[in-house]
C-alpha cells in the first residue's frame, strides 16, 4: 500500500531532478563566461586555457560532458571544484551542517510563533489580538530579510556591547559536536531573523484557515457536544486547518535548505547559500551544479514526506489513491 | 412539569445591516418523553432560537427564560452550559456530512462524546459506542466503528449522528432538520428510528422542520414560527385538520401533499417581513386575508378548548380562499407558443439510451442502463427517484448537452447525434434548463436583465433598445417587475431568482422545458407561486415539461404521466393517479411509503374560545 502510494511520487521526483540536471547544464553551456579563463586569469595565453580546457574536458561536445557528469554523479562522484580543486562532495559535506541546524531552528521557531497568532487572532476576528497580530505579519512580510537581520544585530549584539555586554555573537558557526550550549547561543540571532520573517507568513495562513474551518458544520457539533473551547479549537479546528500548513512547510523547507542566502550573509554563517554564491561569482560549475542538484533533492524529498503526511493526515486522500 | 419550557424569549443578533431580531417573545413548553415539532420557513427563527440557546450562536443576545429541567439555561455560564450540552441536551444537525469531522473515525467522534462528560476507559467508551451503534442499526458495527464519516451513505451518516447523540442518554434531543439532506425513503426511515429511540430509551424530542408533511408524520405536537415568532401552538392533528392562525391555514393551501392534484395551489401572497426592525404588530398581518385594524397592536394569545394556542386578534376560524385565477398579462405580445404543432409527434425520443463515464483508469460507472421514454407534446412529465438515480443525467442527455454511449435520442424527429453544429445550436434553443439552486445558478455579478437576455445575445436574435424590451416583456410575464432590470440577483428573493431562470429559460420560445428540482430550495408558500406560474405558462403557450424531482406530492401535484427511476433504469412509468393508487414495482411501492401521506383537511371543525391573554403578559404554563 505505501509501497504503491510512494513509487510514482519517486519516479516523479526523479524526473524533475534529470530535468534540473539537463537544464543547469544547458545553461552553463550557453552562458558567456569561460571557465578557463577565470581559472588560468586574465593575463593566461590561448595555449595555456586550451590546455585546462582539455584538462577539465570542456573541449568535448555537451552531450559527452553530460553523460560523464552523470556517469561520476551515479558512482558518488561529483567532481573537483574548478576553483580549489577540491572534490565537490567534499565542499558541500562541509557547508551542510550549518545551513540544516539554521532550517530546521528556524522552523521550530517560525511555527511556535506563526501558528498561536494565527490561531488567537482567528478566534476573535477583528480584535485587538487580531489586529495586532496582523500588524506582525504585515510587517514580517514586508521587510527585506536583510534589514530584520541588520536591525538584529544592531539591536541585540551592537548595542549591548557599546555597553560591555555581548547577549549574542555576531556571526559565526559552532558545530554542534562542539556543545549544545554554544552551536544554539550562536545561531539564536539568525534564528530569530528567519524565524520573524517566515512566521509573519504562517500566522496569516493559520488565521485563514482556521477562519474557515471554525465555520465548519462539524465544529458546531463539537460545541455541541459540550467539549471544552481548547479542545474544539486545537483537536477539531486545528486538525483541519493543518493540511495546507504542511504543505506550504514543505515548500518552504525544500526552498530554505537549498541556501538560505541572505541570512548566511549577513550572519557570516557558512552554509550552502554563500557556498553558491561564491560558486556562481567564480562560475565554479561542478560546485553550482552540485549545490542546485542538492537544492532539488531537498525540495523534492520534502515533498514526498509531505504528501505522505498528508495521506496519513487525512483518510480521503489515502483512500481515494489521490493526493 | 414540562422539561423544557421557554418564557417570553428573545434573540438578538447584530450584523453589519443593523440587529436582526431573530426571535421575538417566544414561549412554549415541551413535556417529558414528547415528540415536539418546531415548523417554519427559513428566516423564521426556528434554528437560530435552539442553537443560541445552547449557546451556539456566539453573536446572539437573549433575554426570557429558557427552564431545562428546572435550571435557566440562559443564566449558566459558559462551563455550566457545556456540561449541558451533549450529555442532558444533545442536537442532530441537517447535514450528516458535514457535521461530522470529517477526519476523525466515527468511533473516535462517539468516543469523545462519552470521555467529555464521563471518566470511563477507552475500552468501556468504546464498547458502549457500538452497542449504540447497534441500537441504531449501523450493520456491522463494531468494524464500522473504525470508518470515518464519508464511508457512510447519507442515512447511515444521520444514524451515526444520532447515535452520538444518544450516547450519553440525554434528556432532551434536538433535531435541526434531521433529514431534509437525505433521499425520502431514508427519510422515513430516520423519522422512525427516532421515534423508536425516543419510546425506547424514553428520550424528548424537539424537531425542527420546515416541511409540514414530515411533523405531522412524526410529532405530538407542534409550534408554528413566522418572522421570529409563535403563530400557533397545539396538538398536530388538530392544529393540521383545522389551524387557528391564518398563517398555518395559508402555509397548508400551499403545500401541495394538502390540495387535491390538478387543483391550483393557493400561495400567500408577498414575502416575509424584514427582521431588521420589526414592528408591534402581527409580522403576518401585510400578508393576511384576514387583516384587520386590530392587527397593527401586538396580538393576544388566544387559547382554544382543545389545547391549540394561537397568537391572533381573529376568534374565529381563518377564512378560506378561493384559487387564484391566472397570473398571466395577456397585453404581452412576445411571440411563445406552439399551438400549431401536431400533438401526435412526441417532442424528445429516447430508446435504448446507455450512458456510462469511466471512473479512474478500469472502473466505470454505468449511469443509464437502457432507457426508453418519450415526453409527449404539451405534457408535464414527471422523473422521479433517489439522489444518484440518473434523472439529472437522463435530462441532460435530452437536452443535447451530454452524448449518450449507446441508444438514441430523437428530438423533433430529428436524432440528436447526427445534428451539424448548426442544427444543435437550433436545439439548443429549442430545449431549455430551470435548474435547483436559484442562489448558485445565476451569476452575481451580473445585472438580471443581461442574465435574461443572454439568450438573445447568444444566438443573435435581438440587441440593443429591442431586446431590452423584451427582457422587460419576460420580467413581467413571470411576475418581476420590469423595472428591476437593473439590479443584481442578490437583490431578489429565492422564489424571485428562480422566476428570472424561469424567465430566461423562456426566452427563445423553447418547446421543452426541462425542470430540474426547480421548487426543492423554495419555501412551501414560494414553492406553490413558482409552481402556479409555471402551470399558467404552460397552459398559455402549450409548453411542455420535463419535471424532475425527488418530492413526490410536488410531482403528484404537477404531472400528467410520472416516470419513476432507480438505479438507471426507469421502473414504472404511468399516468400519475395510477401510479399513486395502483403503484406496480415494488420501489415505487416504498417510495410512495415513504411519502408524506396525504389527508384531507377536516373543514370546519369547531372549537371555541377558552380564555385569551392579551400580549405581554406571560403566558401561564
Amino acid at each position: 500500500m505505501l509501497f504503491r502510494f510512494l513509487l510514482p511520487r519517486i519516479g516523479f521526483g526523479l524526473l524533475v531532478l534529470f530535468l534540473l540536471s539537463i537544464f543547469v547544464f544547458v545553461l552553463f553551456y550557453v552562458s558567456p563566461s569561460d571557465p578557463a579563463r577565470i581559472i588560468a586569469g586574465d593575463k593566461a595565453t590561448e595555449a595555456l586555457m586550451e590546455q585546462i580546457r582539455v584538462k577539465l574536458g570542456l573541449d568535448q561536445p555537451i552531450y559527452v560532458q553530460y553523460l560523464k557528469f552523470v556517469g561520476g554523479l551515479l558512482q558518488g562522484d561529483l567532481g573537483y571544484s574548478y576553483r580549489s580543486n577540491v572534490p565537490v562532495a567534499d565542499l558541500i559535506v562541509a557547508r551542510i551542517p550549518a545551513t540544516l541546524s539554521l532550517v530546521f531552528g528556524g522552523m521550530v521557531l517560525w511555527l511556535a510563533i506563526g501558528i498561536p497568532i494565527g490561531i488567537s487572532s482567528a478566534k476573535r476576528p477583528g480584535s485587538l489580538r487580531d489586529r495586532i497580530g496582523q500588524s506582525f505579519a504585515i510587517i514580517g512580510i514586508s521587510f527585506p530579510t536583510f534589514v530584520l537581520g541588520m536591525v538584529a544585530l544592531y539591536t541585540l549584539y551592537f548595542l549591548p556591547t557599546r555597553f560591555g555586554v555581548m547577549l549574542f555573537p555576531p556571526s559565526g558557526y559552532v558545530p554542534l559536536t562542539a556543545g549544545v550550549g554554544q552551536w544554539a547561543w550562536h545561531l539564536i540571532l539568525p534564528w530569530t531573523t528567519l524565524a520573524l520573517v517566515v512566521a509573519a507568513v504562517y500566522a496569516r495562513l493559520t488565521r485563514g484557515q482556521m477562519l474557515e474551518v471554525l465555520g465548519q458544520d462539524y465544529i458546531r457539533t463539537a460545541r455541541a457536544k459540550g467539549l471544552s473551547e481548547r479542545r474544539v479549537i486545537y483537536r477539531h479546528a486545528f486538525r483541519s486547518a493543518m493540511p495546507p500548513l504542511v504543505t506550504q512547510l514543505g515548500i518552504d523547507i525544500g526552498l530554505l535548505l537549498g541556501g538560505v542566502i541572505v541570512i548566511e550573509q549577513v550572519f557570516g554563517l557558512l552554509g550552502l547559500g554563500s557556498l553558491a554564491v561564491t560558486s556562481v561569482n567564480n562560475q565554479d560549475r561542478p560546485v553550482v551544479i552540485a549545490i542546485v542538484l542538492l537544492g532539488g533533492v531537498f525540495v523534492v524529498t520534502v515533498n514526498i514526506i509531505i504528501d505522505t503526511l498528508y495521506a496519513l493526515m487525512d483518510s480521503r486522500v489515502r483512500t481515494s489513491g489521490r493526493a | 412539569m414540562p422539561i423544557l419550557e421557554v418564557q417570553n424569549l428573545t434573540v438578538r443578533i447584530p450584523t453589519e445591516d443593523g440587529t436582526v431580531h431573530a426571535v421575538q417573545d417566544v414561549s412554549f413548553s415541551v413535556e417529558p418523553g414528547e415528540f415536539f415539532g418546531i415548523v417554519g420557513e427559513s428566516g423564521s427563527g426556528k434554528s437560530v432560537m435552539v442553537q443560541s440557546v445552547m449557546g451556539l450562536v456566539p453573536a446572539a443576545e437573549t433575554s426570557g427564560r429558557v427552564l431545562f429541567d428546572g435550571v435557566d439555561l440562559l443564566a449558566l455560564d459558559d462551563n455550566g452550559l457545556r456540561s449541558i450540552r451533549g450529555r442532558a441536551i444533545s442536537m442532530v444537525f441537517q447535514d450528516p456530512l458535514s457535521s461530522l469531522h470529517p477526519q476523525y473515525t466515527i468511533g473516535w467522534q462517539i468516543v469523545e462524546q462519552i470521555q467529555a462528560h464521563e471518566k470511563v476507559s477507552h475500552a468501556d467508551a468504546k464498547a458502549r459506542a457500538i452497542e449504540m451503534l447497534k441500537k441504531v442499526k449501523i450493520p456491522n458495527a463494531e468494524k464500522r466503528f473504525d470508518s470515518y464519516p464519508h464511508q457512510f451513505s447519507g442515512g447511515m451518516r444521520q444514524r451515526v449522528m444520532i447515535a452520538m447523540a444518544l450516547v450519553l442518554k440525554p434528556a432532551l434531543v434536538i433535531a435541526d432538520e434531521p433529514t431534509t439532506a437525505l433521499d425520502s425513503t431514508v427519510q422515513a426511515q430516520i423519522l422512525d428510528l427516532l421515534d423508536e429511540m425516543r419510546r425506547e430509551l424514553g428520550t424528548t424530542i424537539l424537531m425542527i422542520s420546515h416541511d409540514l408533511g414530515v411533523l405531522r408524520r412524526v410529532a405530538d405536537r407542534v409550534m408554528v414560527m413566522y418572522a421570529g415568532r409563535r403563530m400557533e401552538t397545539g396538538a398536530v392533528e388538530a392544529v393540521f385538520a383545522a389551524p387557528a392562525h391564518p398563517y398555518t391555514a395559508g402555509l397548508l393551501r400551499s403545500s401541495s401533499f394538502n390540495r387535491e392534484p390538478g387543483t391550483r395551489l393557493i400561495p400567500i401572497a408577498g414575502k416575509p417581513p424584514s427582521l431588521l426592525a420589526p414592528g408591534p404588530g402581527c409580522p403576518f398581518a401585510a400578508r393576511c386575508p384576514d387583516v384587520s385594524a386590530a392587527c397593527s397592536a401586538p396580538p393576544p394569545t388566544r387559547r382554544y378548548d382543545d389545547g391549540v394556542e394561537a397568537q391572533c386578534w381573529l376568534e374565529e376560524a381563518p377564512s378560506e380562499l378561493a384559487e387564484p385565477a391566472s397570473a398571466i398579462s395577456t397585453a404581452i405580445d412576445l411571440d411563445l407558443g406552439h399551438a400549431a404543432a401536431p400533438a401526435e409527434v412526441p417532442i424528445a425520443e429516447v430508446s435504448g439510451l446507455e450512458l456510462s463515464f469511466a471512473v479512474g483508469k478500469r472502473a466505470e460507472a454505468h449511469v443509464l442502463k437502457g432507457i426508453d421514454l418519450t415526453v409527449r407534446r404539451g405534457e408535464t412529465l414527471g422523473l422521479v427517484g433517489e439522489s444518484g438515480c440518473g434523472k439529472t443525467t437522463l435530462a441532460r442527455v435530452i437536452a443535447g448537452l451530454e452524448l449518450p454511449t449507446g441508444g438514441t435520442v430523437t428530438f423533433d424527429g430529428r436524432d440528436v447525434s447526427s445534428l451539424s453544429k448548426r442544427e444543435w445550436r437550433q436545439l439548443r434553443t429549442q430545449v431549455q434548463l430551470v435548474f435547483q439552486d436559484p442562489f448558485g445558478s445565476l451569476n452575481p455579478r451580473r445585472r438580471v436583465g443581461s442574465i435574461i437576455g443572454d439568450p438573445f445575445r447568444i444566438h443573435k436574435v435581438s440587441s440593443g433598445q429591442e431586446r431590452l424590451r423584451s427582457v422587460q416583456q419576460l420580467m413581467e410575464l413571470v411576475g418581476l417587475n420590469p423595472e428591476h432590470y437593473n439590479r443584481f440577483p442578490s437583490q431578489f428573493s429565492g422564489g424571485q431568482r428562480q422566476r428570472i431562470g424561469i424567465a430566461r429559460a423562456l426566452a427563445l420560445n423553447p418547446e421543452l422545458i426541462i425542470l430540474d428540482e426547480p421548487v426543492s430550495a423554495l419555501d412551501v408558500s414560494i414553492q406553490a407561486q413558482v409552481l402556479n406560474l409555471l402551470d399558467d405558462l404552460q397552459k398559455e403557450f402549450g409548453l411542455t415539461y420535463l419535471f424532475i424531482s425527488h418530492d413526490l406530492s410536488v410531482v403528484r401535484h404537477v404531472c400528467d404521466r410520472i416516470a419513476v427511476m432507480d438505479g438507471g433504469r426507469i421502473v414504472e412509468l404511468g399516468d400519475a393517479q395510477s401510479i399513486y393508487e395502483r403503484p406496480q414495482h415494488e420501489f415505487t411501492k416504498v417510495l410512495l411509503a415513504a411519502a408524506a401521506r396525504e389527508v384531507a383537511p377536516e373543514r370546519g371543525t369547531v372549537r371555541s374560545l377558552v380564555e385569551s391573554i392579551p400580549a405581554g403578559e406571560r403566558v401561564a404554563a
